[in-house]
């Protein structure tokens, strides 16, 4: 990118950025999440009646949906001060100096530049990226593709291809976090490639951390016409720190005929973090989906990207790693659904559980009965780093059709005591040797990363590997 | 004797509660090398292993002095930064870290750092005298490779690292002619263009054929029972531990 590209700069639609909800006296005087506020954020945003409609159905699904009951203890989340977590999504607002230390130091270690930290930290703006940001989106957009925010894109020529998608494939009646995400949804790309369009540089959502409600209830809606082929790449090595300590984002990724789609994600949220994401693409026939997944940071996470098969000869790769160190109980994993004729499916997963971390893996995998001739692979390896940390494998097949290939593979290790000494012998330090190892176990995802992401995920191993001994 | 290198002296070592070594003094100077043979079981592995460090193996008494300094205060990176190496029979394999990284990580332990470039040219060069492929260097380290490439990739770091002294645990075994040819080329490059010193552990003369040898002990049941020049070998070549175990 030259520099004089940098003139598009006032360009920016800065109506987008601007924070307006600086006085937030006037949401304390209720706590809960009430039709008011979610009347009130739809008017801020400027949504369309369609919208609003879905916002107001989806809060009456949230308030009439149970908590979720299974997996990691998230009652550490106050739901009766939901309205916090929506307030500070249109906020965003903090001081540096309330940031933790650690996420600090990290920023320190990883080498980020002071005003990225603080954009990264959810305390300043920061317009360079929004100008690399804008600069890819002329890049893009002399291709036919459309890449921009979900806001803006509502209230052009694709309206209608929002409303058709939005929240169709992830409906809020999914689960209770899907039903806030759809009330309270904020900020998000929305990615449109048409027909036969290949696109060669990866797109980078990283570019928008700083919009408001990035990193909370960001909603990212993809969708590929026939042929096309697109890299997404969400999120970044470096910590993600929010006032909120709730994301409930939402991912719907439409893969058309014969389309292929990428999705990247490293993620790292403070570790203060209840990540309740959710992820879902659905292929047309002889659609590919790959995910490539990463979890590092949050408290405690549920994750599980879903790939719908949906048309024959459709198939999904799915690549993982999981972090979990002290303090961290990270439940990830997938779905996939093979609802076609010759459908694949291959997962590769890692998880890595260190000073006493949780790392559980999830899986579950449904042939229907119409998925004749179809394969699915799950292989998922674990590695303890220590005696007190802990990690479980819990897959679930449900297989309609005999006419199918499934298998599935789970192995759980330790870092072998020789194999530490073989690189000691070499003039390797113990902490050293044992990153090296951890960083090799990884070594699944970080080869399917573009360089620069798989060189920011071992530095981060290598940090998480900081003090691992004794 | 040359200016001393290592210097053993007295020293009794544990493995799982059992005493392996009982007393083994052994000396090596500068740019010599030195062969130890024995029958299977005699500790002589042990000893490799107990002058690495590896946490396994107990010193219960005796020193190890190495370049003059106390090994034994010190972890097993500590000893190969001191310039102590050690050739694994069984090298571990390390899925999805490659040789050259490896390779790299450990040669900018001795303190300097190097590009990437500069560093490949370095490699390759040592990798023709071995006769191995450069594909090898992606390849994860020693993960899949056959037991003479193992071998090979040993040898390989020997010549990259350039230690002081080299310990060589069975390089020979279970290798063909061919492959024991080429270790031993490489063996020969580190005794003829580095000033180190060798300690070559082994069952067979086939390795020694081609390398110039200035003494040899025979290891019985954890202690040193026999010491002398390369005829030793031979004559160990030709009628076996018999009389040693027999005393």
């Amino acid at each position: 990118m030259s520099d004089r590209e940098k003139t598009f700069v006032d360009d920016i639609d800065r109506e987008l950025y601007d924070f307006r909800f600086d006085s937030t006296d006037s949401y304390r005087l209720e706590s809960g999440l009430t039709e008011e506020i979610v009347r009130q954020l739809s008017k801020e945003k400027n949504d369309p009646g369609w919208m609003l409609e879905l916002r107001l159905k989806a809060l009456d699904i949230y308030n009439k949906t149970k908590m979720v009951e299974w997996g990691p203890d998230i009652s550490g989340l106050d739901m009766d001060k939901i309205d916090t977590y929506v307030r500070s999504n249109t906020t965003m607002k903090g001081k540096w100096s309330e940031v933790p230390e650690e996420i600090k130091e990290t920023f320190e270690r990883l080498g980020i530049p002071q005003a990225e930290r603080e954009s990264l930290a959810g305390v300043g703006a920061q317009y360079d990226s929004e100008l690399v940001y804008h600069n890819i989106r002329e890049d893009v957009k002399k291709l036919g593709v459309v890449y921009t925010d979900l806001e803006s894109a509502m209230h052009g020529e694709y309206e209608q291809m929002i409303k058709d998608h939005f929240m169709k494939l992830v409906p809020p009646t999914d689960h209770k976090f899907a039903a806030l995400h759809g009330a309270v949804w904020s900020g998000g790309s929305f990615v449109y490639v048409p027909k036969g369009v290949k696109v060669e540089i990866p797109l980078q959502s990283y570019f928008r951390l700083n919009a408001p409600g990035a990193g909370q209830f960001e909603h990212t809606l993809i969708i590929l016409d026939e042929g096309a082929d697109l890299h997404f790449i969400e999120g970044c090595s470096a910590p993600k720190y929010n006032v909120a300590n709730l994301h409930a984002g939402c991912v719907e990724l439409f893969v058309g005929k014969n389309a292929k789609l990428r999705y990247s994600t490293i993620e790292n949220w403070s570790k203060n973090m209840y990540n309740l994401n959710t992820k879902r693409a659905i292929c047309d026939e002889g659609g590919k989906i790959e995910w490539v997944s990463g979890s590092f940071g949050s408290h405690v996470s549920y994750l599980y990207p879903m790939s719908i098969l949906n048309g024959k000869g459709s198939s999904c790769e799915f690549t993982g790693i999981t972090f979990a160190g002290k303090g961290q109980n990270l439940d990830t994993g997938l779905k996939v659904v093979h609802n076609a004729p010759e459908t694949s499916s291959v997962v590769s997963t890692r998880s890595i559980s260190k000073s006493g971390g949780i790392s559980t893996f999830r899986s579950a995998v449904t042939i229907m009965p119409a998925a004749k001739k179809s394969r699915s692979t799950v292989s998922c390896q674990s590695l303890m780093v220590d005696d007190i940390s802990r990690s479980d494998t819990i897959p679930a097949m449900d297989i309609r059709t005999p006419d199918a290939d499934v298998g599935h593979e789970a192995t759980i290790g330790r870092i072998s005591d020789d194999a530490v000494f073989y690189m000691m012998s070499r003039g390797i330090s113990e902490e050293d040797a044992r990153a090296m190892i951890v960083s090799g176990f990884a070594e699944n995802v970080s080869k399917e990363l573009p360089l620069e992401y798989a060189v920011e995920m071992n530095n981060l191993i290598r940090l998480e590997m900081k003090g691992s001994i004794g | 004797m040359s200016e001393e290198i290592l210097n053993v002296s007295s020293l009794k070592v544990n493995a799982s509660e059992r005493e392996i070594l009982r007393g083994v003094d052994l000396k090596i100077g500068k740019g010599e090398t030195h062969v130890l043979m024995g029958p299977n079981g005699a500790g002589k592995s042990t000893l490799g292993y107990a002058l690495m460090g590896h946490p396994s193996y107990e010193v219960t008494s005796g020193r190890i002095g190495f370049m003059g300094e106390d090994l034994l205060d010190m972890t097993p990176d500590k000893r190969a930064k001191a310039g102590l190496f050690l050739s694994f029979q069984n090298p571990v394999e390390v899925p999805g870290v490659s040789l050259l990284d490896f390779l790299r990580t450990a040669y900018e332990q001795k303190g300097e750092r190097i590009s990437l470039l500069k560093f490949r040219k370095l490699v390759k060069e040592k990798m023709q005298i071995l006769n191995m492929d450069e594909s090898y260097l992606e390849r994860s380290l020693n993960a899949g490779f056959s037991g003479g490439e193992k071998k090979k990739a040993e040898i390989l770091q020997l010549l990259v690292l350039e230690p002081r002294l080299a310990i060589l645990d069975e390089t020979d075994s279970g290798l063909d002619v061919d492959a024991v040819k080429t270790v031993s080329v490489g063996v020969e490059h580190f005794q003829k263009e580095t000033e180190g010193s060798l300690l070559i552990i082994t069952h067979s003369t086939r390795i020694l054929e081609s390398l110039k040898v200035d003494k040899t002990h025979v290891m019985v049941a954890g202690k040193i029972v026999d010491n002398g020049g390369p005829e030793l070998v031979e004559e160990i070549n030709a009628s076996g531990f018999e009389k040693y175990l027999k005393e």
